[in-house]
């Protein structure tokens, strides 16, 4: 694979991500850049729906290098992230040997049984063994400490130790992106680590850019319609706070119906896409709607 | 970049560099020396005379929570003389803001050493505890009953787990099985089990400090700290009153005294009024909803002096209620005889209350710990 050569400065970097239709603001453009030269995971925070998860997706492309995705879950262990041996080939092979008589010497078959093929590389060693790659560690904070002490070790050195095999190291580490909700607090050791991005909802105008070059078939109006409105949904202290996402379901879901304008009846139909819990729907539904979808 | 700010020369910019660290950690972010390094590092890629660059390298390297970017912002601003090019927050949604560490105001920290003085926080905190009446008891006698605290461990109430670990019964282990019959010539002669491995529960204790509860608030933070001390993964402890204040760090002391003097000079409001929905529910929105509260067991010590509105509570409680394992409720006047819950936020709360238990003595304390474990 051609790699194409990294952009210069943060801004440089900003026009390449513009140019895969993800479009970081400077604090980002300037992260993702660091992360870039440093070698240094970047370790995104913020609301769900904010675009963490995109920007390791547009990074990839940008950087022309493979993406590897890890999610994370409570009880999420080494051997899902790292390796596993693939145990029902192994014994197959064995017997297989066996029958053709071809089993000369014990030892060589013993080390014929941990061949690089048997081995079933997951995420974490994917990204190693085929860097320079960019690695997306999803929603972090939901894997238990464990997990987390064993991830420090590995964004430590980049390297990961097989027993059987030898040590696998990335020539140059993978571009490693963090990411977090912050249902808990992750462990400072981890983060001391990374360079920390706290990400926010985008500016109505970034908003409105982002909908038109996500969405180019929803007319100009209807973008800055869903976008203010969902910028003042946000500040009605709702229980999920729409984000980036949600406003595009939204103007996708008012296009596939037609809509060329948000008005009050259209909104209130579609609100599902925005709004994600009873009690914040029936909030909105009590204010005044004319006043929050009027055009 | 401001009057003071780096000029081009490389010491001059590693000097403005630590410079701004000491500041900003004054301002209460520990901006650690391998962090600086790290901006140093940062500062290096990017272009050193641009002010906005400058403050990206900083706050990408020197901040870990979202806590740390206004007083980071406060301090670029303080120390470069010029605005913070980030756009103000517009976010309402983060108040009332979470004290995350001890208190950074003694003003007398400014020393090379840069860390807001921990022995200041220390005894400004032991002042204020000094100040609790705790209840009615001779100084022998609460001794006594603080040595009984230390040895009071809440054992962690158990849920069931995806993690699996070996067992001699349970789901056959299929590739332990096979591994080992790798080693018997592929032959498998004996079958490998596992089942699941029970993890515990998280708990999650929301204290009032308020002035009606002040006789108490001793005894429910020494409990909290031997919960905390029992299970320091998996607990949290909050306290309430006028505002919401988080202590799972400063009770993570090993020694009650000082975890608890820490922690007192944690909460600004002690002794203050009482506002519990509008605390639960910035409990809820911060913490609660994203993690802390999910499949708990919270355990809300209060007596339920409720000076904001009923309603906003009783509809906080069924949040709370929606998202926790269970909801054990600790009046320290349940104790009394003839006590009957009448106050408006207990009326309001009680509907939603799945335990609702006394806490007045070590009895109850040591009844609590039972009721947390079998929620």
């Amino acid at each position: 694979m051609s790699q194409p050569t990294l952009p210069a400065d943060p801004a440089a970097l900003g026009t390449a991500l513009e140019g895969t239709g993800y479009l970081p603001d400077e604090g980002l453009a300037t992260a993702a850049y660091l992360a870039l030269v440093m070698h240094r995971p970047l370790f995104l925070e913020g609301e769900a729906g904010v675009g963490k998860t995109a920007l390791a997706r547009a990074l990839a492309e940008v950087t022309g290098r493979p993406l590897y995705r890890l999610q994370c879950y409570e009880g999420l262990e080494a051997s899902h992230a790292l390796y596993d041996w693939d145990f029902g080939r192994q014994l197959l092979h064995l017997r297989a040997a066996e029958a053709a008589g071809t089993a000369e010497r014990t030892e060589d078959l013993e080390a014929s049984l941990y061949d690089r093929r048997f081995l079933l590389a997951r995420p974490l060693l994917q990204a190693l063994e085929d860097s320079p790659s960019v690695l997306l560690v999803d929603e972090v904070d939901r894997a238990d400490d464990e997990f987390e002490a064993f991830l420090l070790e590995v964004l430590s050195d980049f390297t990961i130790s097989i027993p059987e095999l030898g040590t696998v190291r990335a020539e140059t580490p993978p571009l490693v992106v963090l990411t977090s909700n912050r249902t808990r607090e992750v462990h400072d050791a981890l983060k001391r680590r990374c360079l920390y991005h706290w990400l926010e909802h985008p500016d109505f105008e970034r908003e409105v850019a982002i909908l038109r070059r996500r969405l180019p078939d929803v007319t100009e109006t209807l973008a800055r319609q869903v976008a203010r409105a969902t910028a003042q949904l946000r500040t009605l202290d709702l229980l999920k706070p729409p984000g980036v996402a949600e406003a595009m379901d939204w103007a996708t879901a008012l296009h596939a119906l037609g809509a060329r304008e948000l008005d009050p009846d259209v909104a209130a139909r579609t609100l599902g896409a925005v709004l994600k819990y009873r009690e914040d729907t029936d909030r909105v539904h009590a204010l005044a709607r004319g006043a929050l979808f009027g055009g | 970049m401001g009057d003071n700010g780096a000029a081009p020369g490389t010491r001059d910019v590693v000097t403005t560099v630590l410079g701004f660290a000491r500041t900003l950690r004054h301002a209460g972010v520990a901006a650690s020396p391998d962090r600086v390094e790290a901006m140093l590092d940062a500062v290096g890629h990017l272009d050193v005379l641009d002010p906005s660059a400058v403050y990206w390298a900083g706050r990408l390297t020197l901040c870990g929570s979202p806590d740390d970017l206004d007083r980071y912002d406060a301090a670029f601003a303080a120390y470069f003389g010029g605005e913070a090019p980030r756009p103000r927050r517009a976010s309402g949604a983060e108040q009332p803001r979470v004290a995350q560490t001890a208190s950074l105001g003694t003003g007398e920290g400014s020393e090379e050493g840069g860390e807001p003085s921990d022995l200041a926080t220390r005894a400004s905190g032991e002042e204020v505890l000094r100040h609790r009446d705790v209840a009615e008891l001779t100084l022998p006698e609460r001794e006594q009953l603080r040595r009984l605290f230390a040895l009071l461990v809440p054992a962690a109430p158990m849920r069931a787990s995806r993690r699996r670990s070996p067992s001699a019964h349970g789901s056959i282990h299929r590739a332990r099985t096979v591994r080992r019959a790798l080693r018997d010539g592929g032959e498998i002669t004996r079958l490998a089990h596992h089942r699941a491995r029970p993890r515990p529960r998280k708990v999650v204790l929301l204290v009032d400090v308020s002035g009606s509860m002040s006789p108490y608030a001793d005894a429910l933070l020494r409990f909290a700290h031997a919960a905390v001390r029992a299970r320091p993964a998996s607990t949290e402890v909050f306290t309430i009153g006028t505002r919401l204040t988080r202590v799972t760090r400063e009770l993570r002391l090993r020694d009650p005294d000082r975890a608890l003097a820490a922690s007192g000079s944690a909460i600004p409001d002690w002794s203050g009024g009482t506002r519990i929905g509008e605390v639960l529910k910035a409990f809820l929105d911060r913490w609660g909803q994203r993690g802390t509260a999910r499949g708990a067991v919270v355990v809300v010590c209060s007596d339920g002096w409720e000076r904001g509105g009923a309603d906003l509570l009783a509809e906080q409680m069924a949040r709370l209620q929606r998202l926790a394992h269970a909801v054990v409720w600790v009046n320290p006047h349940k104790g009394r005889d003839g006590y009957e819950p009448l106050t408006a936020g207990m009326v309001a709360a009680l509907p939603s209350v799945d335990h609702f238990v006394a806490g007045h003595s070590l009895a109850a304390f040591e009844e609590l710990a039972g009721v947390m474990t079998r929620a």
